[in-house]
């Protein structure tokens, strides 16, 4: 009776996914560009939660207050001195500066930190519970549950405030937007603050489940987190949700059921079927090119 | 997306620097060569007798920062002990220069050329595999006598590593080969049966190192009838999450679960067994070397942790004791690994073979080479790592390695 823990297993990793890739998906929603650097936004928000609980014993949520701060003005600061000049420059020099910007937060972090890596303190118990017969992780079950209240909280941002109206309005059609009287600049700004801010949410879940904290650690849950945001529709803030999910489930069966080989190619030949049935992914709008 | 870039920027980059570096060797050596070779042995010669008093200039490079960093500091300190134990003695006079080669290749074909610019006569070569294998042809072309501490792929002395063929005859190994190490911990699984009798594999299969050891403990734990219940992989995108390969070892009732990684993996699969509730006995090899120094890492994790090395620091031979000692004084209390213990044989290795065959500072390169793979190929010898190891002609040493097991945070050798 290994299915479910396989299956609460695969929740979890998939929980830091759509965490991770609701960041992709708001900024593309709202910026249509592409910001490879949140990877390693992640990466930033490890090691200062690593630094603040170990270095300066600050207890855990101080810690991760730190992080998400620490973050929330790093993505600000990346949007104000390398995209914000780069509007109206065609989408592909904004795709390269973001991977410069990527480069730019490891190797900063190699001369910082050294690249060795760094264990992260286990603060949440380690202990495990039994459903069934599956036992499950105390930090999975927390994973999953914070996953589900992020996106809870940011569909009642999006949908219920006068911000997230305006949010949406930018996503639908900038120029008019600005036409109403809405700072698409500042909109920006605060849609960069809320991703980097969720990166170091996802930051202290991937660092807590998977102890080890070094400059590149970023990368690969970037890239898995975007093809999450691709899977469910980019752009869509329950399909970065959908998406992230069913990643992580399917990665966690393909390596249990399939092969642990050839979990990854599994991975992404599904998303290649999906995305020839959908080419917007699951949840994606339907998008009319006028001609 | 990502990945592809890097990976294609870092294959054009190799691409280039390959072709620079090969372009410089070819010229070098094809059109004049020997006179040159002759001018820089004399100036250097006249340089050293002149202010330092001769000493034989021993270089080598190694991972002194990035992620294998702690292989590299160990072998650096080490090998800086025992040049300055040496020393003392009077007689043969050593001078060390270790270059950071980040575990990189690329990076260590920098540092050959660095050393050789220096005036290297004898070489640690690497501390690890990889950037061992990217240098082996340069030491063979240009005749330097090389013993790694610890680049323990066949790739470091084979020109043809799958085959076993093509032996650079003139860089050796202070530590087992890959292949040994596998079935060697094979051997010890099965004549140790209060261990456990089940076994599961957890390696790296986009790795030389993990999947050499793996094939070659499969191989032989069929022939001693050790049962391997079940076998997962996993790769660089994949190393963060384990509760799938440990959550089927468990089902297989495996109760060893064989390691054949290095201790970064190692360290996320003991956290993540010890959360499931898993409690195995875990078997390693060289590689978990070093999982106690991480930093930040819980070594009761790695309580009961056995692995399969050839030196244990609480030995209590005075050589080992000794070592220990000054390592512990130089290095601000840290234990030396298994690492370390390689470095230092090398050297007084080197030393022995050197007075042996009477090398003095002021011959050359090649000429020492021919004298030290003479003595290498026909001496025992008796270090920290090992007593009368040999090594034949290909390089690699014989000599029987020693399980250790982790109790409160060190090394304890377990006798057999």
């Amino acid at each position: 009776m290994q299915f479910l823990s396989y299956l609460i297993n695969g929740l979890g990793l998939g929980s830091v996914y759509a965490i991770i890739a609701l960041g992709y998906t708001m900024v593309y929603g709202i910026a249509k560009m592409l910001n490879f650097a949140h990877g390693d936004v992640i990466m930033v928000g490890s090691y200062i939660a690593f630094f603040a609980l170990t270095k300066f014993g600050l207890p855990f949520p101080l810690a991760v207050l730190t992080a998400i701060l620490v973050c929330t003005v790093l993505g600000v600061v990346i949007e104000r001195l390398a995209y914000k000049p780069l509007r109206q420059a065609p989408s592909l020099a904004v795709l390269i500066t973001a991977i410069g910007v990527s480069y730019f937060l490891q190797n900063g972090a190699q001369i910082l930190w050294s690249s060795s890596s760094k264990v992260f303190p286990s603060v949440i118990s380690a202990g495990s519970i039994s459903i069934g017969a599956a036992s499950v992780s105390y930090l999975t079950l927390l994973t999953i549950a914070t996953c589900i209240v992020v996106m809870i909280c940011l569909t009642l941002f999006i949908n219920k405030t006068k911000t997230g109206s305006a949010m949406r309005a930018c996503s639908e059609d900038k120029g008019a937007s600005m036409l109403m009287g809405i700072n698409v600049n500042q909109i920006i700004s605060i849609t960069f603050a809320i991703g980097s801010g969720l990166a170091a949410i996802a930051s202290v879940l991937l660092a807590s489940t998977y102890p080890s904290v070094y400059p590149t650690m970023g990368s690969m849950p970037g890239i898995k987190a975007f093809t999450a945001a691709v899977f469910g529709g980019i752009g869509s803030v329950p399909g970065a949700f959908v998406g992230g999910l069913i990643l992580g489930i399917i990665e966690i069966f393909a390596k249990a059921y399939i092969s642990t080989q050839l979990s990854d190619a599994i991975v992404f030949g599904v998303l290649i079927v999906i995305l020839l049935i959908k080419p917007t992914g699951l949840l994606g709008k339907k998008i009319n090119v006028k001609v | 997306m990502r990945k592809i870039f890097k990976t294609s920027m870092a294959v054009a980059l190799s691409v280039c620097m390959a072709a620079a570096l090969t372009a410089c060797g070819g010229s070098g050596s094809s059109a004049s060569s020997e006179p040159a070779a002759e001018a820089t042995e004399a100036a250097d010669a006249a340089e050293e007798t002149a202010d330092t008093g001769a000493k034989i200039k021993i270089g080598g490079s190694g991972p002194l920062t990035g992620p294998a960093a702690v292989y590299g500091q160990a072998v650096k300190n080490a090998a800086e002990i025992a040049v300055e134990e040496v020393n003392a003695k009077g007689g043969l006079q050593f001078e060390l220069d270790m270059e950071d080669d980040a575990h990189d290749p690329e990076k260590a074909v920098t540092a050959y050329g660095v050393l050789k610019d220096w005036g290297m006569q004898v070489s640690l070569a690497t501390v690890t595999s990889a950037p061992g294998a990217a240098v082996s042809p340069s030491y063979a072309e240009d005749q330097i006598f090389a013993i790694t501490p610890s680049g323990s792929s066949p790739a470091v002395v084979f020109a043809d590593p799958d085959n076993l063929s093509g032996a650079y005859g003139n860089v050796f190994q202070m530590c087992f080969t890959d292949p040994n190490q596998g079935s060697a911990s094979a051997d010890y699984i099965s004549a140790h049966t209060d261990l456990g009798s089940k076994v599961a594999i957890i390696y790296k299969n986009d790795d030389n190192y993990s999947k050499g050891i793996h094939d070659t403990f499969v191989a032989e734990a069929a022939v001693k009838n050790v049962e391997v219940v079940y076998e997962g992989t996993f790769d660089d995108s994949n190393a963060q999450d384990f509760s799938v390969q440990l959550g089927q070892a468990q089902d297989a009732g495996a109760d060893i679960v064989f390691l054949p990684i290095y201790y970064d993996p190692a360290s996320l699969i003991l956290t993540q067994a010890n959360q499931m509730g898993y409690k195995p006995t875990f078997f390693g090899v060289d590689g978990m070397d070093g999982i106690l120094t991480l930093e930040g890492f819980d070594t009761s994790l790695a309580e009961g942790v056995y692995l399969l090395t050839p030196f244990s620091a609480d030995a209590e031979d005075e050589l080992t004791v000794n070592f220990v000692n000054a390592y512990k004084e130089k290095c601000g209390g840290e234990i030396p690994n298994q690492f370390a213990a390689d470095a230092y044989d090398c050297v007084y290795a080197i030393a022995q073979a050197c007075e042996a065959a009477g090398v003095t500072a002021d011959m050359s390169s090649d000429e020492i080479c021919a004298k030290l793979v003479e003595q290498f190929t026909s001496m025992t010898f008796s270090g920290l790592t090992g007593e009368s190891m040999t090594w034949n002609e290909n390089g690699e040493v014989t000599k029987s390695p020693k399980a250790v097991v982790i109790q409160n945070g060190v090394y304890v050798g377990v006798e057999d």
